[in-house]
């Protein structure tokens, strides 16, 4: 059954500075059945992150269309939940105020059921007796883990993380690639992941898209044959190393356009207009 | 395993490792007097002037019509609070502080959100607040006692006018220091305009208004001072004007006094107000 279907999507945005128009996903198309994980990768400034920002309806489309269900994305809806890169966590209300936030802002559910799935989402990220401590309080994997709670709480048909371990020192990260998928196993959310690491793309997913770099389109799905569970260990298998090697190979692919340090890719004014694009708060126009 | 793992070894009892060693492990507590430091030295020192300023008014070292010494400030306190007007001033001043400050905050707060979150608001107010931010607010009395006469309300306002701003500029910063992130979170899950105004962008500002509230309350208790001073028949201000014109020096020092304790002791509750609501922040 399919959850999500994009198809031949297309988003131009504006540079303000230089008035010109950039492309930054041309006929992206992809279909995500329900209760998939698929990731998503691709080189810097592909458009990966605009993609999921469209996804989540933080940001307009020109052409091309996104549903969730059969219904069409037209904005923030309750049918999905982001994970940030940055946690994002309103740093004066504790680990419980942050993790009923969604709910509350949704009022979808009761006052007793949101403390209820409060409670066990809680537990479920294994922040359990944390529940009063403060953001700032908190490590940064910790953090991350209540970004997860706060987003699976508020009980999303699709759940969109983008990069959410960039942030997190290697060791930490590979423990939560673990605890994610160990959550995931219990929750078993359609999830859309985002990320630069290859072989966190194909550690966690059971498909992994290939983005080419912008204007961004799907250059290749991969499927990943391992059964879950998986160990850690499994990253190290000649199997797995096969899988990045190919999707290395691809990404790779066109290096004169990887563009790093050449000014045609992602500079502070594009991501800026994007930025301003997907905040949007009202009459700071 | 290919590699052989050494393990490294202490010398002496096998589980203790040189931190462990008592010897060398600071005392559990700290004593009564480094708890205290600050509060033991520095009220010692103010203990300790006190008593050579005494010394030097007992000794007739001050001429009363300069200075004049502790003892004598308290006689005049005794004499001002039992027979004089010293209630009456106070209550007078304290009444004028209360209303123009609760004014100004209140304004300042309201004003501050709304100018902070409309950009269109603020480019068109910016030219007015930039010139009465700059303008010496002292300058501006003689115009407020033409409009409000010389009567308590003139007063109000020269407190209200002192204390607004520090809110208002605050407030404003504290608006716009909203992380990004948290806005576009809460639009991910679909937060209505209302929603993140209330709650988003006021609690985040907190900290920031709390700010402007200690500094409206220094700048208030000025306002005070300064506003008796002008066309004043009662309060603090006035009591210190009339001593000073009338050299009676040991009611100025008393007015002083009164004022500078009135001032700390405001100031340390507005720091810790603003303590209390800046616990989640981050040790900077």
């Amino acid at each position: 059954m399919i959850k999500l279907q994009i198809d031949t999507l297309t988003k131009r945005y504006y540079v303000e500075r230089d008035g010109r128009q950039v492309l930054a996903l041309a006929d992206v198309s992809l279909s995500v059945e329900a209760g998939e994980f698929v990731a998503i990768v691709g080189p810097s400034g592909c458009g990966k992150t605009t993609l999921l920002n469209i996804i989540a309806g933080l940001l307009n489309y020109d052409h091309g269309s996104v549903a969730i269900d059969g219904e069409t994305i037209r904005g923030p809806g309750i049918n999905r939940a982001v994970v940030f890169q940055h946690a994002s966590l309103l740093p004066w209300r504790t680990i419980a105020g942050n993790v009923r936030y969604g709910m509350e802002l949704q009022k979808r559910f009761d006052e007793a059921t949101m403390r209820e799935r409060t409670d066990a989402f809680v537990t479920l990220v294994g922040l359990a007796g944390f529940e009063r401590h403060y953001p700032s309080e908190l490590s940064g994997g910790m953090q991350q883990r209540v970004n997860l709670a706060r987003a699976l709480a508020s009980d999303p048909a699709v759940l969109l993380m983008d990069e959410p371990f960039a942030a997190l020192d290697a060791q930490t990260r590979e423990h939560m690639q673990l605890e994610l998928l160990k959550i995931w196993s219990q929750a078993r959310k359609t999830v859309i992941f985002i990320t630069h690491q290859i072989n966190e793309a194909i550690y966690l997913a059971d498909r992994v898209a290939v983005m080419s770099p912008r204007p961004g389109r799907i250059k290749g799905v991969f499927a990943v044959p391992f059964d879950r569970p998986r160990p850690l260990a499994l990253k190290r298998d000649p199997r797995f190393l096969e899988i990045e090697d190919a999707i290395w190979q691809m990404v790779e692919d066109q290096p004169q356009r990887l563009g790093i340090g050449a000014p045609e890719e992602t500079g502070t004014p594009e991501r800026d207009a994007l930025r301003r694009e997907a905040v949007h708060s009202p009459g700071a126009e | 395993m290919p590699y052989a793992v050494k393990r490294c070894t202490a010398p002496g009892p096998s589980d203790m490792t040189v931190v462990d060693d008592p010897d060398l492990l600071p005392p559990p507590r700290r004593s009564f007097y480094q708890r205290y430091e600050a509060l033991i030295l520095g009220g010692s020192a103010v203990i300790v002037a006190m008593v050579i300023w005494e010394a030097l008014w007992e000794a007739g070292r001050i001429s009363p019509l300069f200075f004049t010494g502790p003892s004598q400030v308290v006689e005049r306190f005794v004499a001002e609070w039992t027979e004089g007007r010293l209630k009456q001033d106070m209550l007078y001043s304290g009444r004028n502080f209360v209303v123009g400050v609760g004014l100004a905050i209140s304004s300042g707060v309201v004003l501050g959100v709304v100018i902070g979150w409309y950009r269109r608001l603020a480019m068109i107010v910016e030219p007015f607040l930039t010139a009465l931010y700059s303008t010496p607010r002292v300058a501006l009395i003689p115009l407020v006692l033409i409009w409000f006469g010389i009567g308590m309300w003139s007063k109000v306002f020269i407190v209200f006018i002192n204390a607004f701003f520090p809110v208002l500029i605050n407030t404003i910063g504290g608006v716009r220091a909203i992380d990004r992130d948290l806005l576009r979170a809460a639009r991910a899950f679909c937060a209505s305009d209302s929603q993140i105004f209330t709650t988003v962008v006021v609690p985040g500002s907190v900290p920031f208004i709390l700010t402007g509230v200690r500094q409206a309350v220094s700048l208030g208790l000025i306002g005070v001072v300064v506003g008796e001073m002008f066309g004043g028949s009662e309060g603090i201000g006035y009591m210190v004007n009339y001593g000073g014109q009338t050299f009676q020096t040991d009611t100025v020092f008393l007015g002083v006094v009164i004022i500078a304790f009135a001032g700390i002791v405001l100031t340390w509750l507005a720091e810790r107000l603003e303590r209390h609501f800046s616990r989640w922040r981050p040790e900077r």
